[in-house]
């Protein structure tokens, strides 16, 4: 029973230590070393305004953009605020059948031989900011035909925006949607 | 696999093994109570808690002293929590004014984080403010971290103590797990976090313009919140246009490191590591995985230096590797293959599904293994979106108990009662007696053993089989067939064995798998931990047996390989039957093209 005691007061000191000091001490370190990172990366316009997040993905349907992947989050695709993947089993017969639909909905747009995973498949936070560079490539001659563009230009946009491994070792070759739109908009209206 | 998944993968190997030895040594200097580097600042911190907390650094404790007073500060943990999860609304950092969790959803909740266990059944973004995250859920992160280092430090001390009934001192050995091992390498781990761009800050939650504006149809609800129906019996919808979002912030950083060091998973937004924020680049991802392993493969150092041989431990580190090689290997072929009912469509490319572009493919491989060979339950692939086998994977690794590296302390408290059924098994085989680093194996300590290793699997089945008849269970389910009942399997493996990764379709947030998941997170973690303590009790009390021409040597290869074929054999005698009618079945049901 003389345990009660401590049990409560250390949980009272590890309250201030693990959630009051520590997190203040990461704060003011990381606000001051790297406060672009620490307040999430944002994009700002040229009249400073915030236009979003490099690590956060944005929706794009109409045909003169580049798509990114097929995301699940609450309410509507690419809601930052309810973040999540599709959670859907590999054999649901309606996951499945939405999988077809996109790929139908690409073949629609001229895309033939076979089409890249990403770009049917949702991701798993739903906010994947970035495409393969074969995602990229297969929507060329899509945005090039709308927006009146050579696809050498845009090939070379994406290689352009394709961000390689990290230290050429880690992770895999990427494409950031937002950013290569951004971009895209500034080339051609 | 391409030579970049070889490369990271063994790239990550290199440098976790490079650090288990001077990790491991350092923490048998801290629990045994010697100088370290860190002494000069952090030891006044530590004179100065034991005296505002009244606690007597070298007043030994027996073991059920210590238990004890494990479970009186698990219970004001527990208590905290739930009362900051019901008063949010009322308390500060709150700038998005979220209201306070139902009753059901704060028990299973506290429960949750103080079992080391972080199931979720919220959604973080959309229900847990600031002052949650950081005074709640990131001190629970810590303590019940140092909670199990504490008990497997004191199983350690059973070994290695001789005629006595002492095994420590449960407030020091606490105390001395946060301050000198999880708070500095949280720290460090913190900031390199947020120069790749993890978040941390107290802001509101931006709203930003959309590029291209979005659409989507709203299920319209009547005056009571319900919603609205047609003639024919369907939802009526309005058609809503998107201009601009919300994007969450919040101290994330903080909470990150320690949520991986600790091996407690809990996201602070609903897509856990997966979340841009909370793990943007490779880098993090790599470092994430590491910090998952770190103190798991370290504890096996520690081990062997505190019962005087280091080869004890990596004995035991052998047989985790080995078992995390296998593991690792399958997962990585089965999504390299994908999944052909996909491939037919005319899709190119492993399995993308719940899988996020910067990771790669060994990326997210590692990361599943990892976090569920440990404790952890942190993901950044969506675990129910694997293919069958793949999904297979993470669930068989909690199913044995989460021994590969384990969760911080538990892992290697599970893996030691594996070790002394190893050697009791091994020792009717070949008529030896069956003795393990110096103590006799007698038959309270095969009693002990057995309620580790086995509690967990008892649990699951049961109530895994009482979901199945429960209307409300089954209709929890998100995907049909024999993947629904995976759902249900994967959901009470992960809280029986205090994992808390999910195949997150099933929707956890109701009163069925509120409680009896409660039920299980609280058996699951308290029968082991209590336990193990009563046999380090045992232990500790009995003479040593030096090693004799009968003794099994148990610092060799062979022993590693025994012990993993024990933990195997185990395993799948315990659940082949309910992984055949799950993962295994919806394997040959895809294979068939059905």
């Amino acid at each position: 029973m003389k345990d009660i005691r401590p049990a409560i007061l250390m949980l009272i000191v590890f309250t201030i230590i693990c959630g009051g000091i520590y997190p203040a001490v990461v704060t003011g370190f990381a606000n001051s070393v790297f406060p672009k990172q620490a307040k999430g990366s944002l994009i700002v316009d040229k009249s400073n305004r915030e236009i979003g997040s490099d690590l956060i993905g944005q929706p794009f349907s109409r045909p003169q953009y580049f798509w990114p992947r097929p995301s699940a989050t609450t309410d509507f695709g690419y809601n930052p605020a309810g973040s999540g993947g599709s959670n859907a089993g590999p054999t649901n017969p309606d996951y499945l059948k939405t999988v077809m639909d996109r790929v139908k909905a690409l073949r629609d747009t001229g895309v033939i031989g076979s089409v890249p995973a990403d770009l049917v498949q949702a991701s798993a936070s739903g906010l994947d900011p970035d495409i393969t560079p074969e995602a990229a490539m297969v929507q060329v001659p899509r945005i090039a035909g709308m927006r009146g563009m050579s696809e050498d230009a845009l090939k070379k946009l994406v290689a352009d925006h394709t961000e390689g491994r990290q230290f050429s070792i880690l992770g895999a070759p990427r494409v950031n949607v937002l950013a290569l739109n951004l971009k895209l908009d500034t080339v051609s209206r | 696999m391409n030579a970049y998944d070889w490369l990271q993968t063994i790239l990550l190997f290199v440098v976790l093994l490079a650090l288990i030895k001077p990790l491991g040594s350092f923490m048998a200097k801290v629990y045994q109570g010697e100088r370290t580097f860190m002494s000069p600042v952090l030891a006044p911190c530590e004179n100065l808690i034991y005296r505002i907390c009244g606690v007597k650094k070298d007043e030994e404790m027996g073991w059920q002293r210590y238990a004890l007073a494990m479970l009186f500060f698990n219970l004001a943990l527990f208590a905290a929590l739930f009362t900051i999860l019901m008063s949010q609304h009322l308390l500060p950092l709150n700038p998005q004014k979220l209201p306070a969790f139902s009753w059901q959803l704060a028990l299973n909740t506290a429960i949750s984080f103080t079992t080391n266990t972080n199931w979720q059944a919220y959604a973080g973004e959309q229900a847990a403010s600031y002052f949650t995250q950081m005074a709640g859920l990131t001190v629970h992160n810590f303590v019940s971290a140092a909670t199990g280092m504490a008990i497997a430090i004191a199983l350690i001390r059973g070994f290695s103590r001789r005629k006595t009934s002492m095994l420590g001192n449960f407030w020091v050995d606490l105390t001395r797990s946060t301050l000198y091992i999880l708070l500095p390498i949280s720290l460090v781990a913190a900031l390199v976090l947020v120069s790749q761009g993890v978040i941390q800050n107290f802001t509101p939650y931006k709203t930003v313009p959309l590029v291209q504006s979005t659409s989507y149809d709203k299920p319209k609800l009547d005056d009571k919140g319900s919603p609205l129906k047609d003639a024919k019996g369907n939802p009526v919808t309005e058609n809503v246009i998107v201009k601009e979002v919300s994007i969450p912030m919040g101290p994330v950083a903080s909470q990150e490191a320690i949520k991986e060091l600790g091996t407690n998973g809990g996201g602070f937004f609903n897509a856990n590591s997966a979340h841009p924020f909370e793990n943007p680049t490779p880098l993090t991802n790599m470092l994430e995985i590491l910090l998952i392993l770190l103190i798991p493969g370290s504890l096996t150092y520690t081990f062997g230096i505190m019962v005087g041989n280091t080869r004890q431990g990596w004995a035991i580190l052998g047989g985790m590797l080995l078992l995390l090689a296998v593991s690792f290997g399958v997962l990585q072929i089965v999504e390299t293959n994908g999944n052909p009912l996909v491939a037919e469509l005319g899709i190119r490319g492993v399995n993308m599904e719940g899988k996020e572009v910067r990771f790669g493919l060994a990326g997210s491989s590692l990361f599943a293994v990892a976090t569920t060979g440990t404790s952890c339950g942190a993901v950044n692939t969506m675990h129910d979106s694997l293919t069958p086998l793949g999904g297979m994977i993470p669930l068989s690794l909690i199913l044995l108990g989460e021994i590969v590296f384990g969760g911080v302390g538990s892992g290697l408290y599970t893996m030691l009662a594996f070790a002394i059924i190893a050697v009791f098994v091994s020792g009717l085989m070949i008529g030896r007696t069956p003795e393990y680093l110096g103590k006799k194996i007698e038959v309270r300590e095969m009693w002990l053993s057995i309620l580790t290793i086995l509690t967990a699997g008892v649990v699951v089945l049961i109530l895994s089989g009482i979901a199945m008849i429960t209307p409300q269970a089954v209709s929890s389910m998100a995907n049909p067939g024999a993947h629904g009942l995976s759902e249900v399997f994967y959901g009470f493996a992960s809280m029986a064995n205090n994992n808390g990764s999910a195949f997150a379709g099933l929707n956890a947030n109701v009163n069925f798998y509120n409680i009896l998941g409660s039920l299980a997170m609280t058996l699951g973690r308290y029968v082991p931990a209590i336990a193990v303590l009563t046999m380090a009790g045992s232990l500790a009390e009995k003479k040593y047996v030096p090693p004799s021409l009968g003794t099994l040597p148990t610092d060799k290869a062979p022993f590693a390989i025994w012990l993993t074929l024990v933990i195997i054999i185990v395993g799948a005698l315990t659940f082949f039957p309910a992984l055949s009618l799950g993962p295994i079945v919806e394997h040959l049901t895809m294979l068939g093209g059905k």
